[in-house]
Parts: structure tokens; C-alpha cells; sequence
């Protein structure tokens, strides 16, 4: 058996699924489809050997803020009566802009160096290699994080509640 | 005495000496399927028949009796009813979410089932992040509660799902936290280390004060997370029909009735692994002679046990707590499970470092 | 019944992925096999309570629900980045108390934040 095999088969699933997300007409179907896409990510980390970054793909990606995305499609509450209506000049500056975006995007990755694969045998992303780097060399980065989510939960107050005067 | 492992290393030496190598493997996965399979209709007939007899013993009536000896085919005919119901996709819903909700469902119960040891030696796939593993799997079933309250075209299954989502998303935090004490006291996210963990007395046990905290947030972090009593308010029958799956009937229905009880399992067994010691039979630190007759009782019995007296637990809130309001259920998560659990970990955290708990 | 014990080989996810699959297709044809067939309009209509059903039903909602998703994502980072600390921590402790000073700090300021928001209200449900 061809050792590169599962990561063509999961190569092949995530573009599909990406796609799909992409161009599926209902938005609860993207984010469906999205879900599988996170999958099939995940799948690749294990394959680089990553568990840890795996359980954080799922948990974080496909289970918290997938929720969240549905939660906010179903807040927002998408009818068809209701959608707006979008000229085609509107269609037109929408597909420019895109077009810029992936011509930047695609010179940035050309220009960039690529660094050397890591090996597939190697250790580094087990839960507890990644948990001496994180708290032993990363310890200012780690901490920062838990300012990060404090403003951002102090965002999430400010949106979320009502002004009581 | 029989012995699921003594079991399992004949059959394997036997498939390994009679097919060449790729062709056992693939009879192996079969077999697992074909077990995994049977453990979910064993486990769903049993479960909701325990829960009819718990249930009526606690009022004081019989319970199921006519079905059988004892009313024990009763589940069994009331899924072959199921069975033979028409499987209804109703005409305002969203026909692909619909059908597959029950699918997402299914596969996350599936999936979780593979890290859990049910006897010395005996699982499907002793994989190293574990239980990190298992909190995985487990927060991608809200999804598919989401997919099906949305895809009903029905207002009370999404408010449902909408509820249950909440709930069961709030009260993953201090699941997780609570595994996480276990976590640093036996310094492993493997399952196989963290029962082994506990040869020489159970966590509960060997834990004290703040592992008895944690493993009581956890049980009703479980309840919560399974959609029971008191926490039912998903599908609080008196103001939202049947919550998310209302619209669902036949064996679609019986499907997320399925996952439920199999998520109760899974929960139980996850608890009784990391508080209770999984298969490990009861130890006394070095109490010689006491350990070997504990060790006599089979591992399997014991893990079966042990769970089987968690879901007895659950059972038992069901009849004796009422049901909670959606912010009384919220700002008990918020308010009190979390601060307590946060706590509580920075205490388990001092007595790892003064080795308390050894 | 370990199956495998080799780093990068997954294949009990696949396999449990496709009983699952396999398991719920099959159940899904026998019922659709087995049951009966007969539909008619009103039955095809959502349920809901047994009365007839009025207006959209994808309606609006508390915007509560959504304050507690972005809640949960916040603490369910900070819950993960526990679990590599976690697994250290045995080794750690043994060299005196500076890896319980870094998980103090990072969930302190946490537990600051859980004050914040109680305190703000913005978990009261009206």
C-alpha cells in the first residue's frame, strides 16, 4: 500500500468539503460541511503526528465555534422573503475584491521560504513535549493569552448585554 | 473464572495463526464492529428497561411485567414497534439536515466508545491523549442536536435544541475541569495510566475532599450534558412538546432516543474509569491478603458494576430533584460549578505538590 | 484488545466512523422498509403541539444563548491549554512550586474575568 495513501484520501475529502462549503446555497449546510472540512483537518494532524493540536482542531473548531456559527446563522435567522437583494454592480465589485485578495495571497505564499518538513516519526506535537514548550520557553506568550481572553470576554459582555438606564 | 482478556489473546493467536496477516486484521475489525454494534442495542434495551423498573420501584408500582419474565422483553417489543413505524421526513424541513442529524448523533456515541477499557486488557484502542480524546468527540454531538432542532421546521424543537445546546455546551466546562484533577494526579491522559493509576486505591478514595468535589461536579455535569431530570428542560414536555426530535418518529426517533442512553453510559463509564478506578477491583494500599481476595471478582464486573451504579445515580436525581428554570440552570453552571471547579483544581494542584494524596 | 500501538496509525477512528455509518444506513432502510408508506398532506405537516402551526418557525431568540457560546469558547480555550500543563505537572512539582504559579496567574485572571461578567449581569435572564 502506498504509504501517502490516507493523506490523499483526507487531502481529497478536505478540498471537496471545502468547496462545498463555498458554494452549498443554504448557510446551515456550509457550516455542516465546514465541520467535516475541520475533520478531515484534524485528520491530517494526526497523520503529522500532532494529538494534541487534533483535540484542540475538534473541540475548539468543530465543537465550540461551529456551535457559535450556528448559533449566530440562526440568530441572524436567514428567510428567503427576507434576504436582500443584490445587484449585480454589488456582485461585481464583491467578485474584484475577492480577486485581489487571492492575487495577494497568492504572491505572499510564492515569494515565502519554506521551512524543512518535520519528520513524521518525531514526538514534538504529543500533549506532553507541547506542554514543556508552552509553559517552559512560551511562558510570556501563554500568559498574554489569558489577557487575550479577558478583553475578550469583556467584548463579549459589552455586546451581548442590554443598557439597563 | 472467565476472563474477557484470556478471551481476547486466544482468538487473536488463532485468527494470527490461520489467515495471513492484513486478512486478520480486517476479521479483528469486523469482530469490533459486530460487538460495538451488539453493545448498543444490549446497552439500549437494558438501560431504558432498568430506567421503567427504577422509575416504578420509586413510586411504588411494578413497573413493565407482562412482556416476558418480569416484563424483560418489553423494550424488545416496544423497538419492534419502532421498527415497523413509517419513518416520517415532514415536508417543511430541511430533508438532508433532518436525516442526517441522527447520523452525527450516532457516530460521536460511536466514537467515544473506543477509548472506554471495559476489562483488564480489553479495548478497542488505548490511544494516548485519551481522555482529551473523549472530550473531543463528545462536544461535536451538539451539533447534530443543533442540525435536528433547526431542520424540524418545528418552533419548539429549536427552542429545544437551543436549550439543550446551551446546557450541554455550559456544563462541558466543568466536566472538563473535573477530569482535569484526575489529569494531574496520575500525570497521564491515557485511560490504561490513569486506571493503572489507581492499583493501589481508587482517586475518589485516595483523593480526599477535593476529588469527592470534583467527581460530584462531574456526575452532575453528566446528568446535564445527557439532557436528564433535573436538567430536562430541553424537552420539558409540558412547554415544548418533546424538545428537539418532536418532528422525529420511527426508528429516526428511536435513534436519538438510543444516543441518549448510550451517552449516559459513556458518561458513567467515563466517570467510574478516572474517579472509581474503571475495572481496577477495590485496593487497599498495601493490605496483601484483602487485595488478592478483591482481585478474585472479574475486572469486567467490576467496571460493569461501578457503572451501573453511576447510571443508577442518575436514575435516582431523576425522582428526587424537580426540574430546574433555564436561568436557574444557567447561573447554577456560571455562578457555582465553574468558580467551585476552578478552585477546587488549584486545590487538588497543592495536595499533587505536598503529596497528600499518596 | 489493543489493536494498535504504533503512533500514526488512527485506523480505529476510521473503522468506528464507518460501523456507525453503516449501523445507523441500516437501520435507517429497515425502518424504511418495513414501515408502511402512506402520506398525505396533513400528516407531512410539522407536528409541532398538535395544534395547527402558525407563522415562520426559524424564529428569533434570547440573545443570552448567544452571550454563552462566546462564553463557552473563551473558557473552553483556557480548559484545553490546561490539559499540557496537566500532564506535566507530576514532573514539575518536584522542582518547587513555579509551575503552580504560572497556572495561578493564568487562572486568575480567568476566575477575575467569571467576576466580571457575574458581576456585570450579564448572565441575568430577564
Amino acid at each position: 500500500m502506498n504509504p501517502s495513501l490516507p493523506f490523499f484520501v483526507l487531502a481529497t475529502l478536505s478540498v471537496f468539503s471545502a468547496l462545498m462549503v463555498v458554494l452549498s446555497r443554504k448557510p446551515v449546510h456550509s457550516v455542516l460541511y465546514l465541520i467535516f472540512c475541520f475533520f478531515t483537518i484534524g485528520g491530517h494532524y494526526l497523520l503529522l503526528n500532532a494529538q494534541f493540536l487534533f483535540a484542540v482542531h475538534i473541540i475548539v473548531y468543530a465543537g465550540a465555534i461551529m456551535v457559535l456559527f450556528l448559533f449566530t446563522l440562526m440568530f441572524i435567522n436567514m428567510n428567503k422573503e427576507l434576504e436582500p437583494h443584490k445587484s449585480n454592480l454589488l456582485k461585481g465589485a464583491a467578485t474584484i475584491a475577492a480577486g485581489c485578495l487571492l492575487l495577494v495571497l497568492v504572491a505572499a505564499t510564492k515569494g515565502a521560504e519554506t521551512l524543512p518538513a518535520i519528520s513524521k516519526t518525531s514526538d514534538i506535537g504529543t500533549v506532553s513535549n507541547l506542554g514543556k514548550a508552552l509553559y517552559g520557553q512560551y511562558l510570556l506568550p501563554f500568559e498574554l493569552i489569558s489577557i487575550l481572553l479577558l478583553t475578550a470576554m469583556v467584548g463579549a459582555v459589552m455586546l451581548g448585554k442590554k443598557d439597563v438606564e | 473464572m472467565f476472563s474477557l482478556e484470556k478471551l481476547v489473546s486466544i482468538i487473536q493467536a488463532w485468527l494470527q495463526s490461520t489467515l495471513r496477516d492484513p486478512w486478520a486484521y480486517v476479521v479483528v475489525c469486523v469482530m469490533v464492529g459486530v460487538a460495538a454494534i451488539a453493545l448498543f442495542a444490549i446497552l439500549g434495551l437494558m438501560l431504558v428497561y432498568m430506567e421503567r423498573k427504577v422509575a416504578a420501584h420509586m413510586q411504588i408500582r411494578l413497573g413493565p411485567n407482562r412482556v416476558g419474565p418480569m416484563g424483560l422483553f418489553q423494550t424488545t417489543a416496544d423497538t419492534l414497534k419502532l421498527v415497523m413505524k413509517e419513518g416520517l421526513t415532514p415536508d417543511g424541513a430541511d430533508k438532508f439536515l433532518f436525516n442526517l442529524a441522527p447520523f452525527m448523533v450516532m457516530i460521536a456515541a460511536m466514537l467515544i466508545l473506543a477509548p472506554i477499557a471495559f476489562a483488564k486488557n480489553f479495548q478497542i484502542w488505548d490511544i494516548s491523549i485519551g481522555v482529551l480524546y473523549v472530550a473531543a468527540v463528545s462536544s461535536v454531538a451538539v451539533i447534530g442536536i443543533l442540525m435536528a432542532g433547526w431542520s424540524s421546521n418545528n418552533k419548539y424543537s429549536l427552542l429545544g435544541a437551543m436549550r439543550s445546546a446551551a446546557q450541554i455546551v455550559s456544563y462541558e466546562l466543568s466536566a472538563g475541569l473535573s477530569i482535569l484533577a484526575i489529569v494531574i494526579l496520575s500525570g497521564s491522559l491515557k485511560i490504561s495510566d490513569i486506571i493503572n493509576s489507581q492499583a493501589d486505591g481508587w482517586w475518589i478514595i485516595k483523593g480526599h475532599i477535593p476529588v469527592i468535589i470534583a467527581f460530584i461536579v462531574f456526575i452532575i455535569a453528566v446528568t446535564a450534558e445527557t439532557n436528564r431530570a433535573p436538567f430536562d428542560l430541553a424537552e420539558a414536555e409540558s412547554e415544548l412538546t418533546a424538545g428537539f426530535h418532536t418532528e422525529y418518529s420511527g426508528m429516526k426517533f428511536a435513534l436519538f432516543f438510543l444516543a441518549e442512553y448510550i451517552n449516559i453510559f459513556i458518561g458513567c463509564a467515563i466517570g467510574a474509569t478516572i474517579f472509581l478506578g474503571g475495572w481496577m477491583p477495590f485496593h487497599i494500599g498495601n493490605w496483601e491478603a484483602f487485595n488478592h481476595v478483591m482481585d478474585f471478582i472479574p475486572s469486567s464486573l467490576w467496571f460493569i458494576g461501578k457503572t451501573v451504579f453511576l447510571i443508577f445515580l442518575i436514575m435516582w436525581f431523576r425522582w428526587t430533584f424537580p426540574r430546574l428554570r433555564v436561568d436557574q440552570l444557567l447561573n447554577l453552571e456560571w455562578k457555582y460549578l465553574l468558580p467551585i471547579s476552578m478552585v477546587n483544581l488549584l486545590v487538588v494542584t497543592l495536595m499533587a505538590i505536598m503529596g497528600w494524596h499518596l | 484488545m489493543v489493536l494498535l500501538s504504533t503512533p500514526v496509525d488512527y485506523l480505529p477512528i476510521a473503522m468506528m466512523f464507518v460501523v456507525a455509518i453503516g449501523f445507523v444506513l441500516f437501520v435507517m432502510f429497515a425502518t424504511h422498509w418495513m414501515g408502511p408508506k402512506h402520506k398525505s398532506k396533513v400528516k407531512l405537516e410539522a407536528f409541532e403541539c398538535g395544534i395547527e402551526s402558525k407563522g415562520n418557525s426559524r424564529l428569533p431568540f434570547s440573545i443570552k444563548y448567544f452571550l454563552i457560546a462566546i462564553l463557552f469558547v473563551l473558557f473552553d480555550v483556557e480548559v484545553i491549554f490546561m490539559y499540557p500543563w496537566a500532564v506535566n505537572f507530576a514532573e514539575w512539582s518536584k522542582h518547587g512550586l513555579a509551575a503552580f504559579g504560572e497556572m495561578l496567574v493564568f487562572l486568575g485572571l480567568l476566575v477575575f474575568g467569571l467576576i466580571y461578567i457575574i458581576r456585570k449581569g450579564a448572565l441575568k435572564w430577564e
